[in-house]
């Protein structure tokens, strides 16, 4: 296995109206590191996600994943080792059943059908819904498409699990639920929330966004008690971190 | 506007799915051949859009009566001709299954009359030729309100266009089915002067909200415009203009012959289903055993197997000169003796009756068998 | 917005009684397909003035129905609401088709006598039945309207049961199996996917209008339709490019495949056999008629 490492230097995007989306950002995740991205709204984190799975193509600079540099060429093979959770689960479910769903991915990978049905399950069963494989997305709570969405992704088993606001829109069971989830994953994790509580259980370093730039990386739990840097970039200190001083 | 099964005959029906099915799977190859894989959501989830949209209703002024926005033109401007095919036909066919809007024999007149009309005719023959006017010419301010008014007026003229044809095309299959006794005059001057209101409806709504795409994110339109000309006008302009047109006229070729065809079938023998179990079944006999007058009802019994396809109204009325009263008879039906048909009506009834309990008793040995 | 609403939840319930379990529910759904596709199309070949002989085909809903466990009163209902546009064009055939073609002769009853009884005789003329000793006569319009009008509970029932025992999605996967174009299924199950998802959004759009126009009939207008629906069109836009990012995140190529086990077994095979030989029988053969004059000999 090599080492899945996800490294951005000098990246730069300029949305075609002008807008700057990104501005010069460098970083560098190595294997099996959880990293939260922060930042108030807009100030580049979905962009930054989208360059990452390859839809957005950087104006200037470079991004690595893996052993390969991400472009055309290796945009397929990036994604195989990388997976999407897309904010809004009814994006990413777009088949007419869950097990379809989950299959989806599987399918394309070209393993083979007499396989797929196990490991569709088996993916369904870590995300603790296997009683779910036949029902349609439309049906499920919010909590379910969630843990669906993820199963759909952890099914090709990625190498990099790649989130967008994750816990938005959970009621506080379900959220917990899956941040319990997210804490038994090995996978090397990028998640942009603004729920920093979360960010804070389940990822060890942090990079705070702001206006496309980079302002802070980190340990989270030392970037959580810099007040200054939090209210800068919109940020409020976490609610279990309010209490200590 | 949509057709219900209960008026079609088998042959319209079977013409219309036979030339609808042939159009999807023309437009499935087009697109299967050209499209890049980004179409493939979005089709779908614009078909959606359509089936959402023409749920919100806004009122007309004055008359207090409401409209929605209509489909096929809409679609064939942001999508170009053979996926809004594809996508109108999707939604009329959950239409047909959920709404019972239609029906399923009669889905492939609804597809036809809702779907050709606009993709293949309206938008190819009139909208595109109004408005490709102001695409060639260069972006100023100026001429941006110029091309307002072309988009207003190649919408408007396009959905007047396809829903006049479409409805002409109602009244035409409900005709030819012979259900309904509503005379073609009479029917045609119902239906068409709706749809010219319809129509005028659709295109400013169509024209209205093209416009707001077009202001809010003109790359969109100007992406589906640019597709479209890209592949018709500067790649080979003719051939693609040609394709159209093959397939329109495949398409009138196809229904002439199949209809022509199958009612040719319908008119010298009766249709092919009811013929092979005309000679297999003992109805005849059964009919005579009872009837007035043996040549009579012979007669009838040939004419009570097509009445969909009267064609024999001459013969009958000679015939009824003979006959002792000539109220009894009309041309071109056939006439139920009085005690056949109290046997008919007894009999209905009581098979109604018998079909309700078998119904009733299949529902309790259900639920005992549910206690138990 | 009522209209909407109530749009999501009927097709949401229809999708939920598609999940039931009975025995009708687990046929491979091409059985099912077949045999409506069957039943319609021998139910709307029968000639305009046949009344008697479409009676016993009420057999396949009445029999599905209770099999399939479906909701009857629903589905009535369901059908009542539909039955306008029939019924607009249908009850043109009484006012033209005048002619007498059924007389009826009541010999051991006279329905004349009872409707004179209680004074109905303005009903019997405006329903262009005329009585003259004891026989009522019927026009052929009339006729082919109650003929119109029990093909279209017949044929619409059998649509509503066939989505009711099917669920859209396995209709579409008998229809790829009947070698419908692919890039068709697909469009119809992404309709589908994504109706309840659009239904939802433009109704919260309304719903946040009718809120802040306070007046609750307000009416809907044009200036305020067009940015509506143009927004929601916007919207649908970019959650088509969103749909499509994570699809390519997933390896789309243009190709979309499902697995799915599908059994065309002895069941099946019974089932359009059972039901297909029941309805050339009662296309052969018109029962309610010869259970008439099995009656009528009695007397």
């Amino acid at each position: 296995m090599s080492h899945h490492i996800v490294q951005a230097d000098n990246l730069h995007y300029t949305y075609p109206d002008g807008t700057i989306g990104l501005d010069n950002i460098n970083f560098k995740i190595h294997h099996g590191e959880s990293v939260a991205l922060v930042g108030s709204n807009g100030a580049g984190k979905s962009t930054l996600l989208l360059h990452l799975i390859g839809c957005l193509i950087p104006t200037k600079g470079d991004i690595r994943i893996g052993d390969y540099p991400l472009n055309k060429k290796n945009l397929k093979a990036v994604r195989r080792s990388t997976g999407m959770v897309f904010q809004d689960p009814d994006d990413q479910l777009f088949m007419p059943t869950v097990f379809d769903d989950v299959a989806f991915g599987l399918i394309n990978l070209g393993v083979p059908e007499s396989e797929i049905e196990n490991q569709v399950i088996k993916a369904l069963e870590i995300v603790g819904v296997p009683h779910l494989a036949k029902r349609s997305p439309h049906k499920l709570s919010g909590g379910e498409k969630r843990a669906v969405a993820i199963a759909t992704v952890i099914a090709t088993m990625p190498d990099i699990l790649i989130m967008d606001e994750p816990s938005s829109n959970l009621d506080p069971a379900s959220r917990r639920r899956l941040i319990n989830l997210l804490k038994t994953f090995t996978h090397t994790k990028i998640i942009a929330t603004h729920d920093l509580d979360m960010a804070l259980e389940i990822c060890e370093r942090t990079i705070v966004l702001n206006k496309g730039d980079i302002i802070a990386d980190g340990n989270t739990k030392e970037l959580f008690h810099n007040e200054k840097l939090l209210a800068m970039s919109g940020l409020e200190k976490p609610l279990t971190m309010q209490g200590l001083r | 506007m949509h057709m219900a099964d209960a008026l079609i005959s088998p042959a319209v029906g079977c013409t219309m799915w036979a030339v609808t099915a042939s159009l999807i799977g023309y437009c499935s190859k087009k697109v299967k051949s050209e499209m890049d894989d980004q179409k493939v959501p979005l089709m779908g989830v614009l078909g959606a859009f359509i089936f959402a949209a023409q749920m919100i209703n806004f009122t007309i002024p004055v008359t207090g009566s409401s409209g929605h926005l209509g489909g096929g033109m809409i679609l064939s401007i942001l999508l170009g001709p053979h996926i809004a095919f594809l996508t109108m036909a999707s939604v009329l066919t959950v239409q047909s299954l959920f709404f019972a809007d239609g029906g399923l024999l009669a889905l492939g007149c609804n597809i036809f009359n809702l779907g050709f009309f606009p993709c293949f005719i309206a938008y190819p023959l009139i909208y595109k030729n109004i408005v490709n006017k102001v695409y060639t010419q260069p972006y100023s301010n100026q001429n941006q309100q110029k091309k307002d008014k072309y988009i207003l007026t190649g919408a408007l003229i396009a959905s007047i266009v396809g829903l006049q044809m479409g409805s002409f095309a109602v009244v035409l299959e409900t005709l030819l089915s012979r259900i309904s006794e509503l005379p073609f005059t009479t029917f045609m001057l119902m239906m068409q002067p709706i749809h010219l209101a319809i129509g005028v409806v659709e295109g400013v709504t169509t024209a209205a909200v093209v416009l707001f795409i077009w202001k809010a994110r003109p790359e969109i339109l100007d992406s589906a415009l640019s597709t479209s000309s890209l592949s018709n006008s500067k790649l080979n302009s003719n051939s693609t203009s040609l394709s159209i047109r093959n397939v329109v006229i495949g398409v009138a070729l196809a229904t002439i012959l199949t209809g022509g065809i199958l009612s040719w079938f319908a008119s010298s023998n009766p249709d092919g289903l009811e013929w092979a179990m005309f000679k297999t079944s003992g109805v005849e006999e059964l009919k005579t055993q009872e009837g007035l007058h043996t040549s009579l009802s012979e007669i009838q019994d040939k004419i009570a197997f097509l009445p969909d396809y009267g064609f024999k109204s001459n013969e009958l009325s000679e015939s009824n000169k003979s006959s002792e009263n000539p109220n009894l008879v009309d041309s071109g039906s056939n006439m139920v003796n009085a005690g056949t048909s109290v046997s008919g009506l007894v009999g209905g009834t009581l098979t109604l009756i018998f079909t309700i309990m078998i119904g009733f008793t299949l529902k309790r040995r259900k639920s005992k068998i549910t206690i138990s | 917005m009522g209209n909407l609403q109530n749009n999501l939840f009927d097709i949401f319930y229809m999708d939920t009684l598609a999940y039931s379990k009975t025995w009708i529910h687990s046929l491979d759904p091409r059985a099912k397909v077949l045999t409506t596709l069957l039943f319609v199309g021998i139910v709307v070949s029968f000639g305009k003035y046949e009344i008697s002989i479409l009676i016993p085909f009420m057999l396949y809903p009445v029999v599905m129905i209770t099999w399939a466990n479906l909701p009857i009163i629903y589905l009535i209902k369901k059908m009542v609401l539909l039955m306008p546009f029939a019924f607009f064009i249908g009850i043109f055939n009484p006012l033209i088709d005048r002619d007498i073609i059924l007389k009826i002769n009541l010999t051991f009853i006279s329905l004349i006598d009872i409707a004179r009884f209680i004074d109905l005789t303005k009903f019997i003329e405006i329903m262009g039945l005329q009585n003259s000793t004891g026989v009522i006569e019927i026009s052929g319009g009339w006729l082919s309207f109650f003929s119109i009008m029990i093909r279209f509970s017949l044929t619409v029932s059998a649509a509503l049961i066939l989505i009711c025992t099917t669920g859209f999605d396995s209709i579409c996967l008998a229809l790829q199996k009947f070698r419908v174009p692919g890039p068709f299924i697909v469009q119809l199950m992404f309709l589908y996917r994504y109706m309840f998802v659009l239904i939802d959004e433009a109704s919260r759009m309304v719903r946040a209008r009718s809120l802040r126009t306070f007046d609750v009939d307000s009416k809907m207008r044009f200036s305020l339709f067009v940015p509506m629906i143009g927004q929601l069109l916007l919207r649908t836009l970019d959650r088509a490019q969103r749909i499509h990012l994570a699809m390519c995140c997933r390896g789309f190529d243009g190709h979309i495949q499902m697995i799915r086990k599908m059994k065309f077994g002895v069941s099946e095979v019974l089932f359009i056999l059972g039901w297909s030989s029941v309805f050339i029988i009662f296309r052969l053969y018109n029962i309610p008629f010869n259970l008439g004059i099995f009656i009528s000999k009695l007397y």
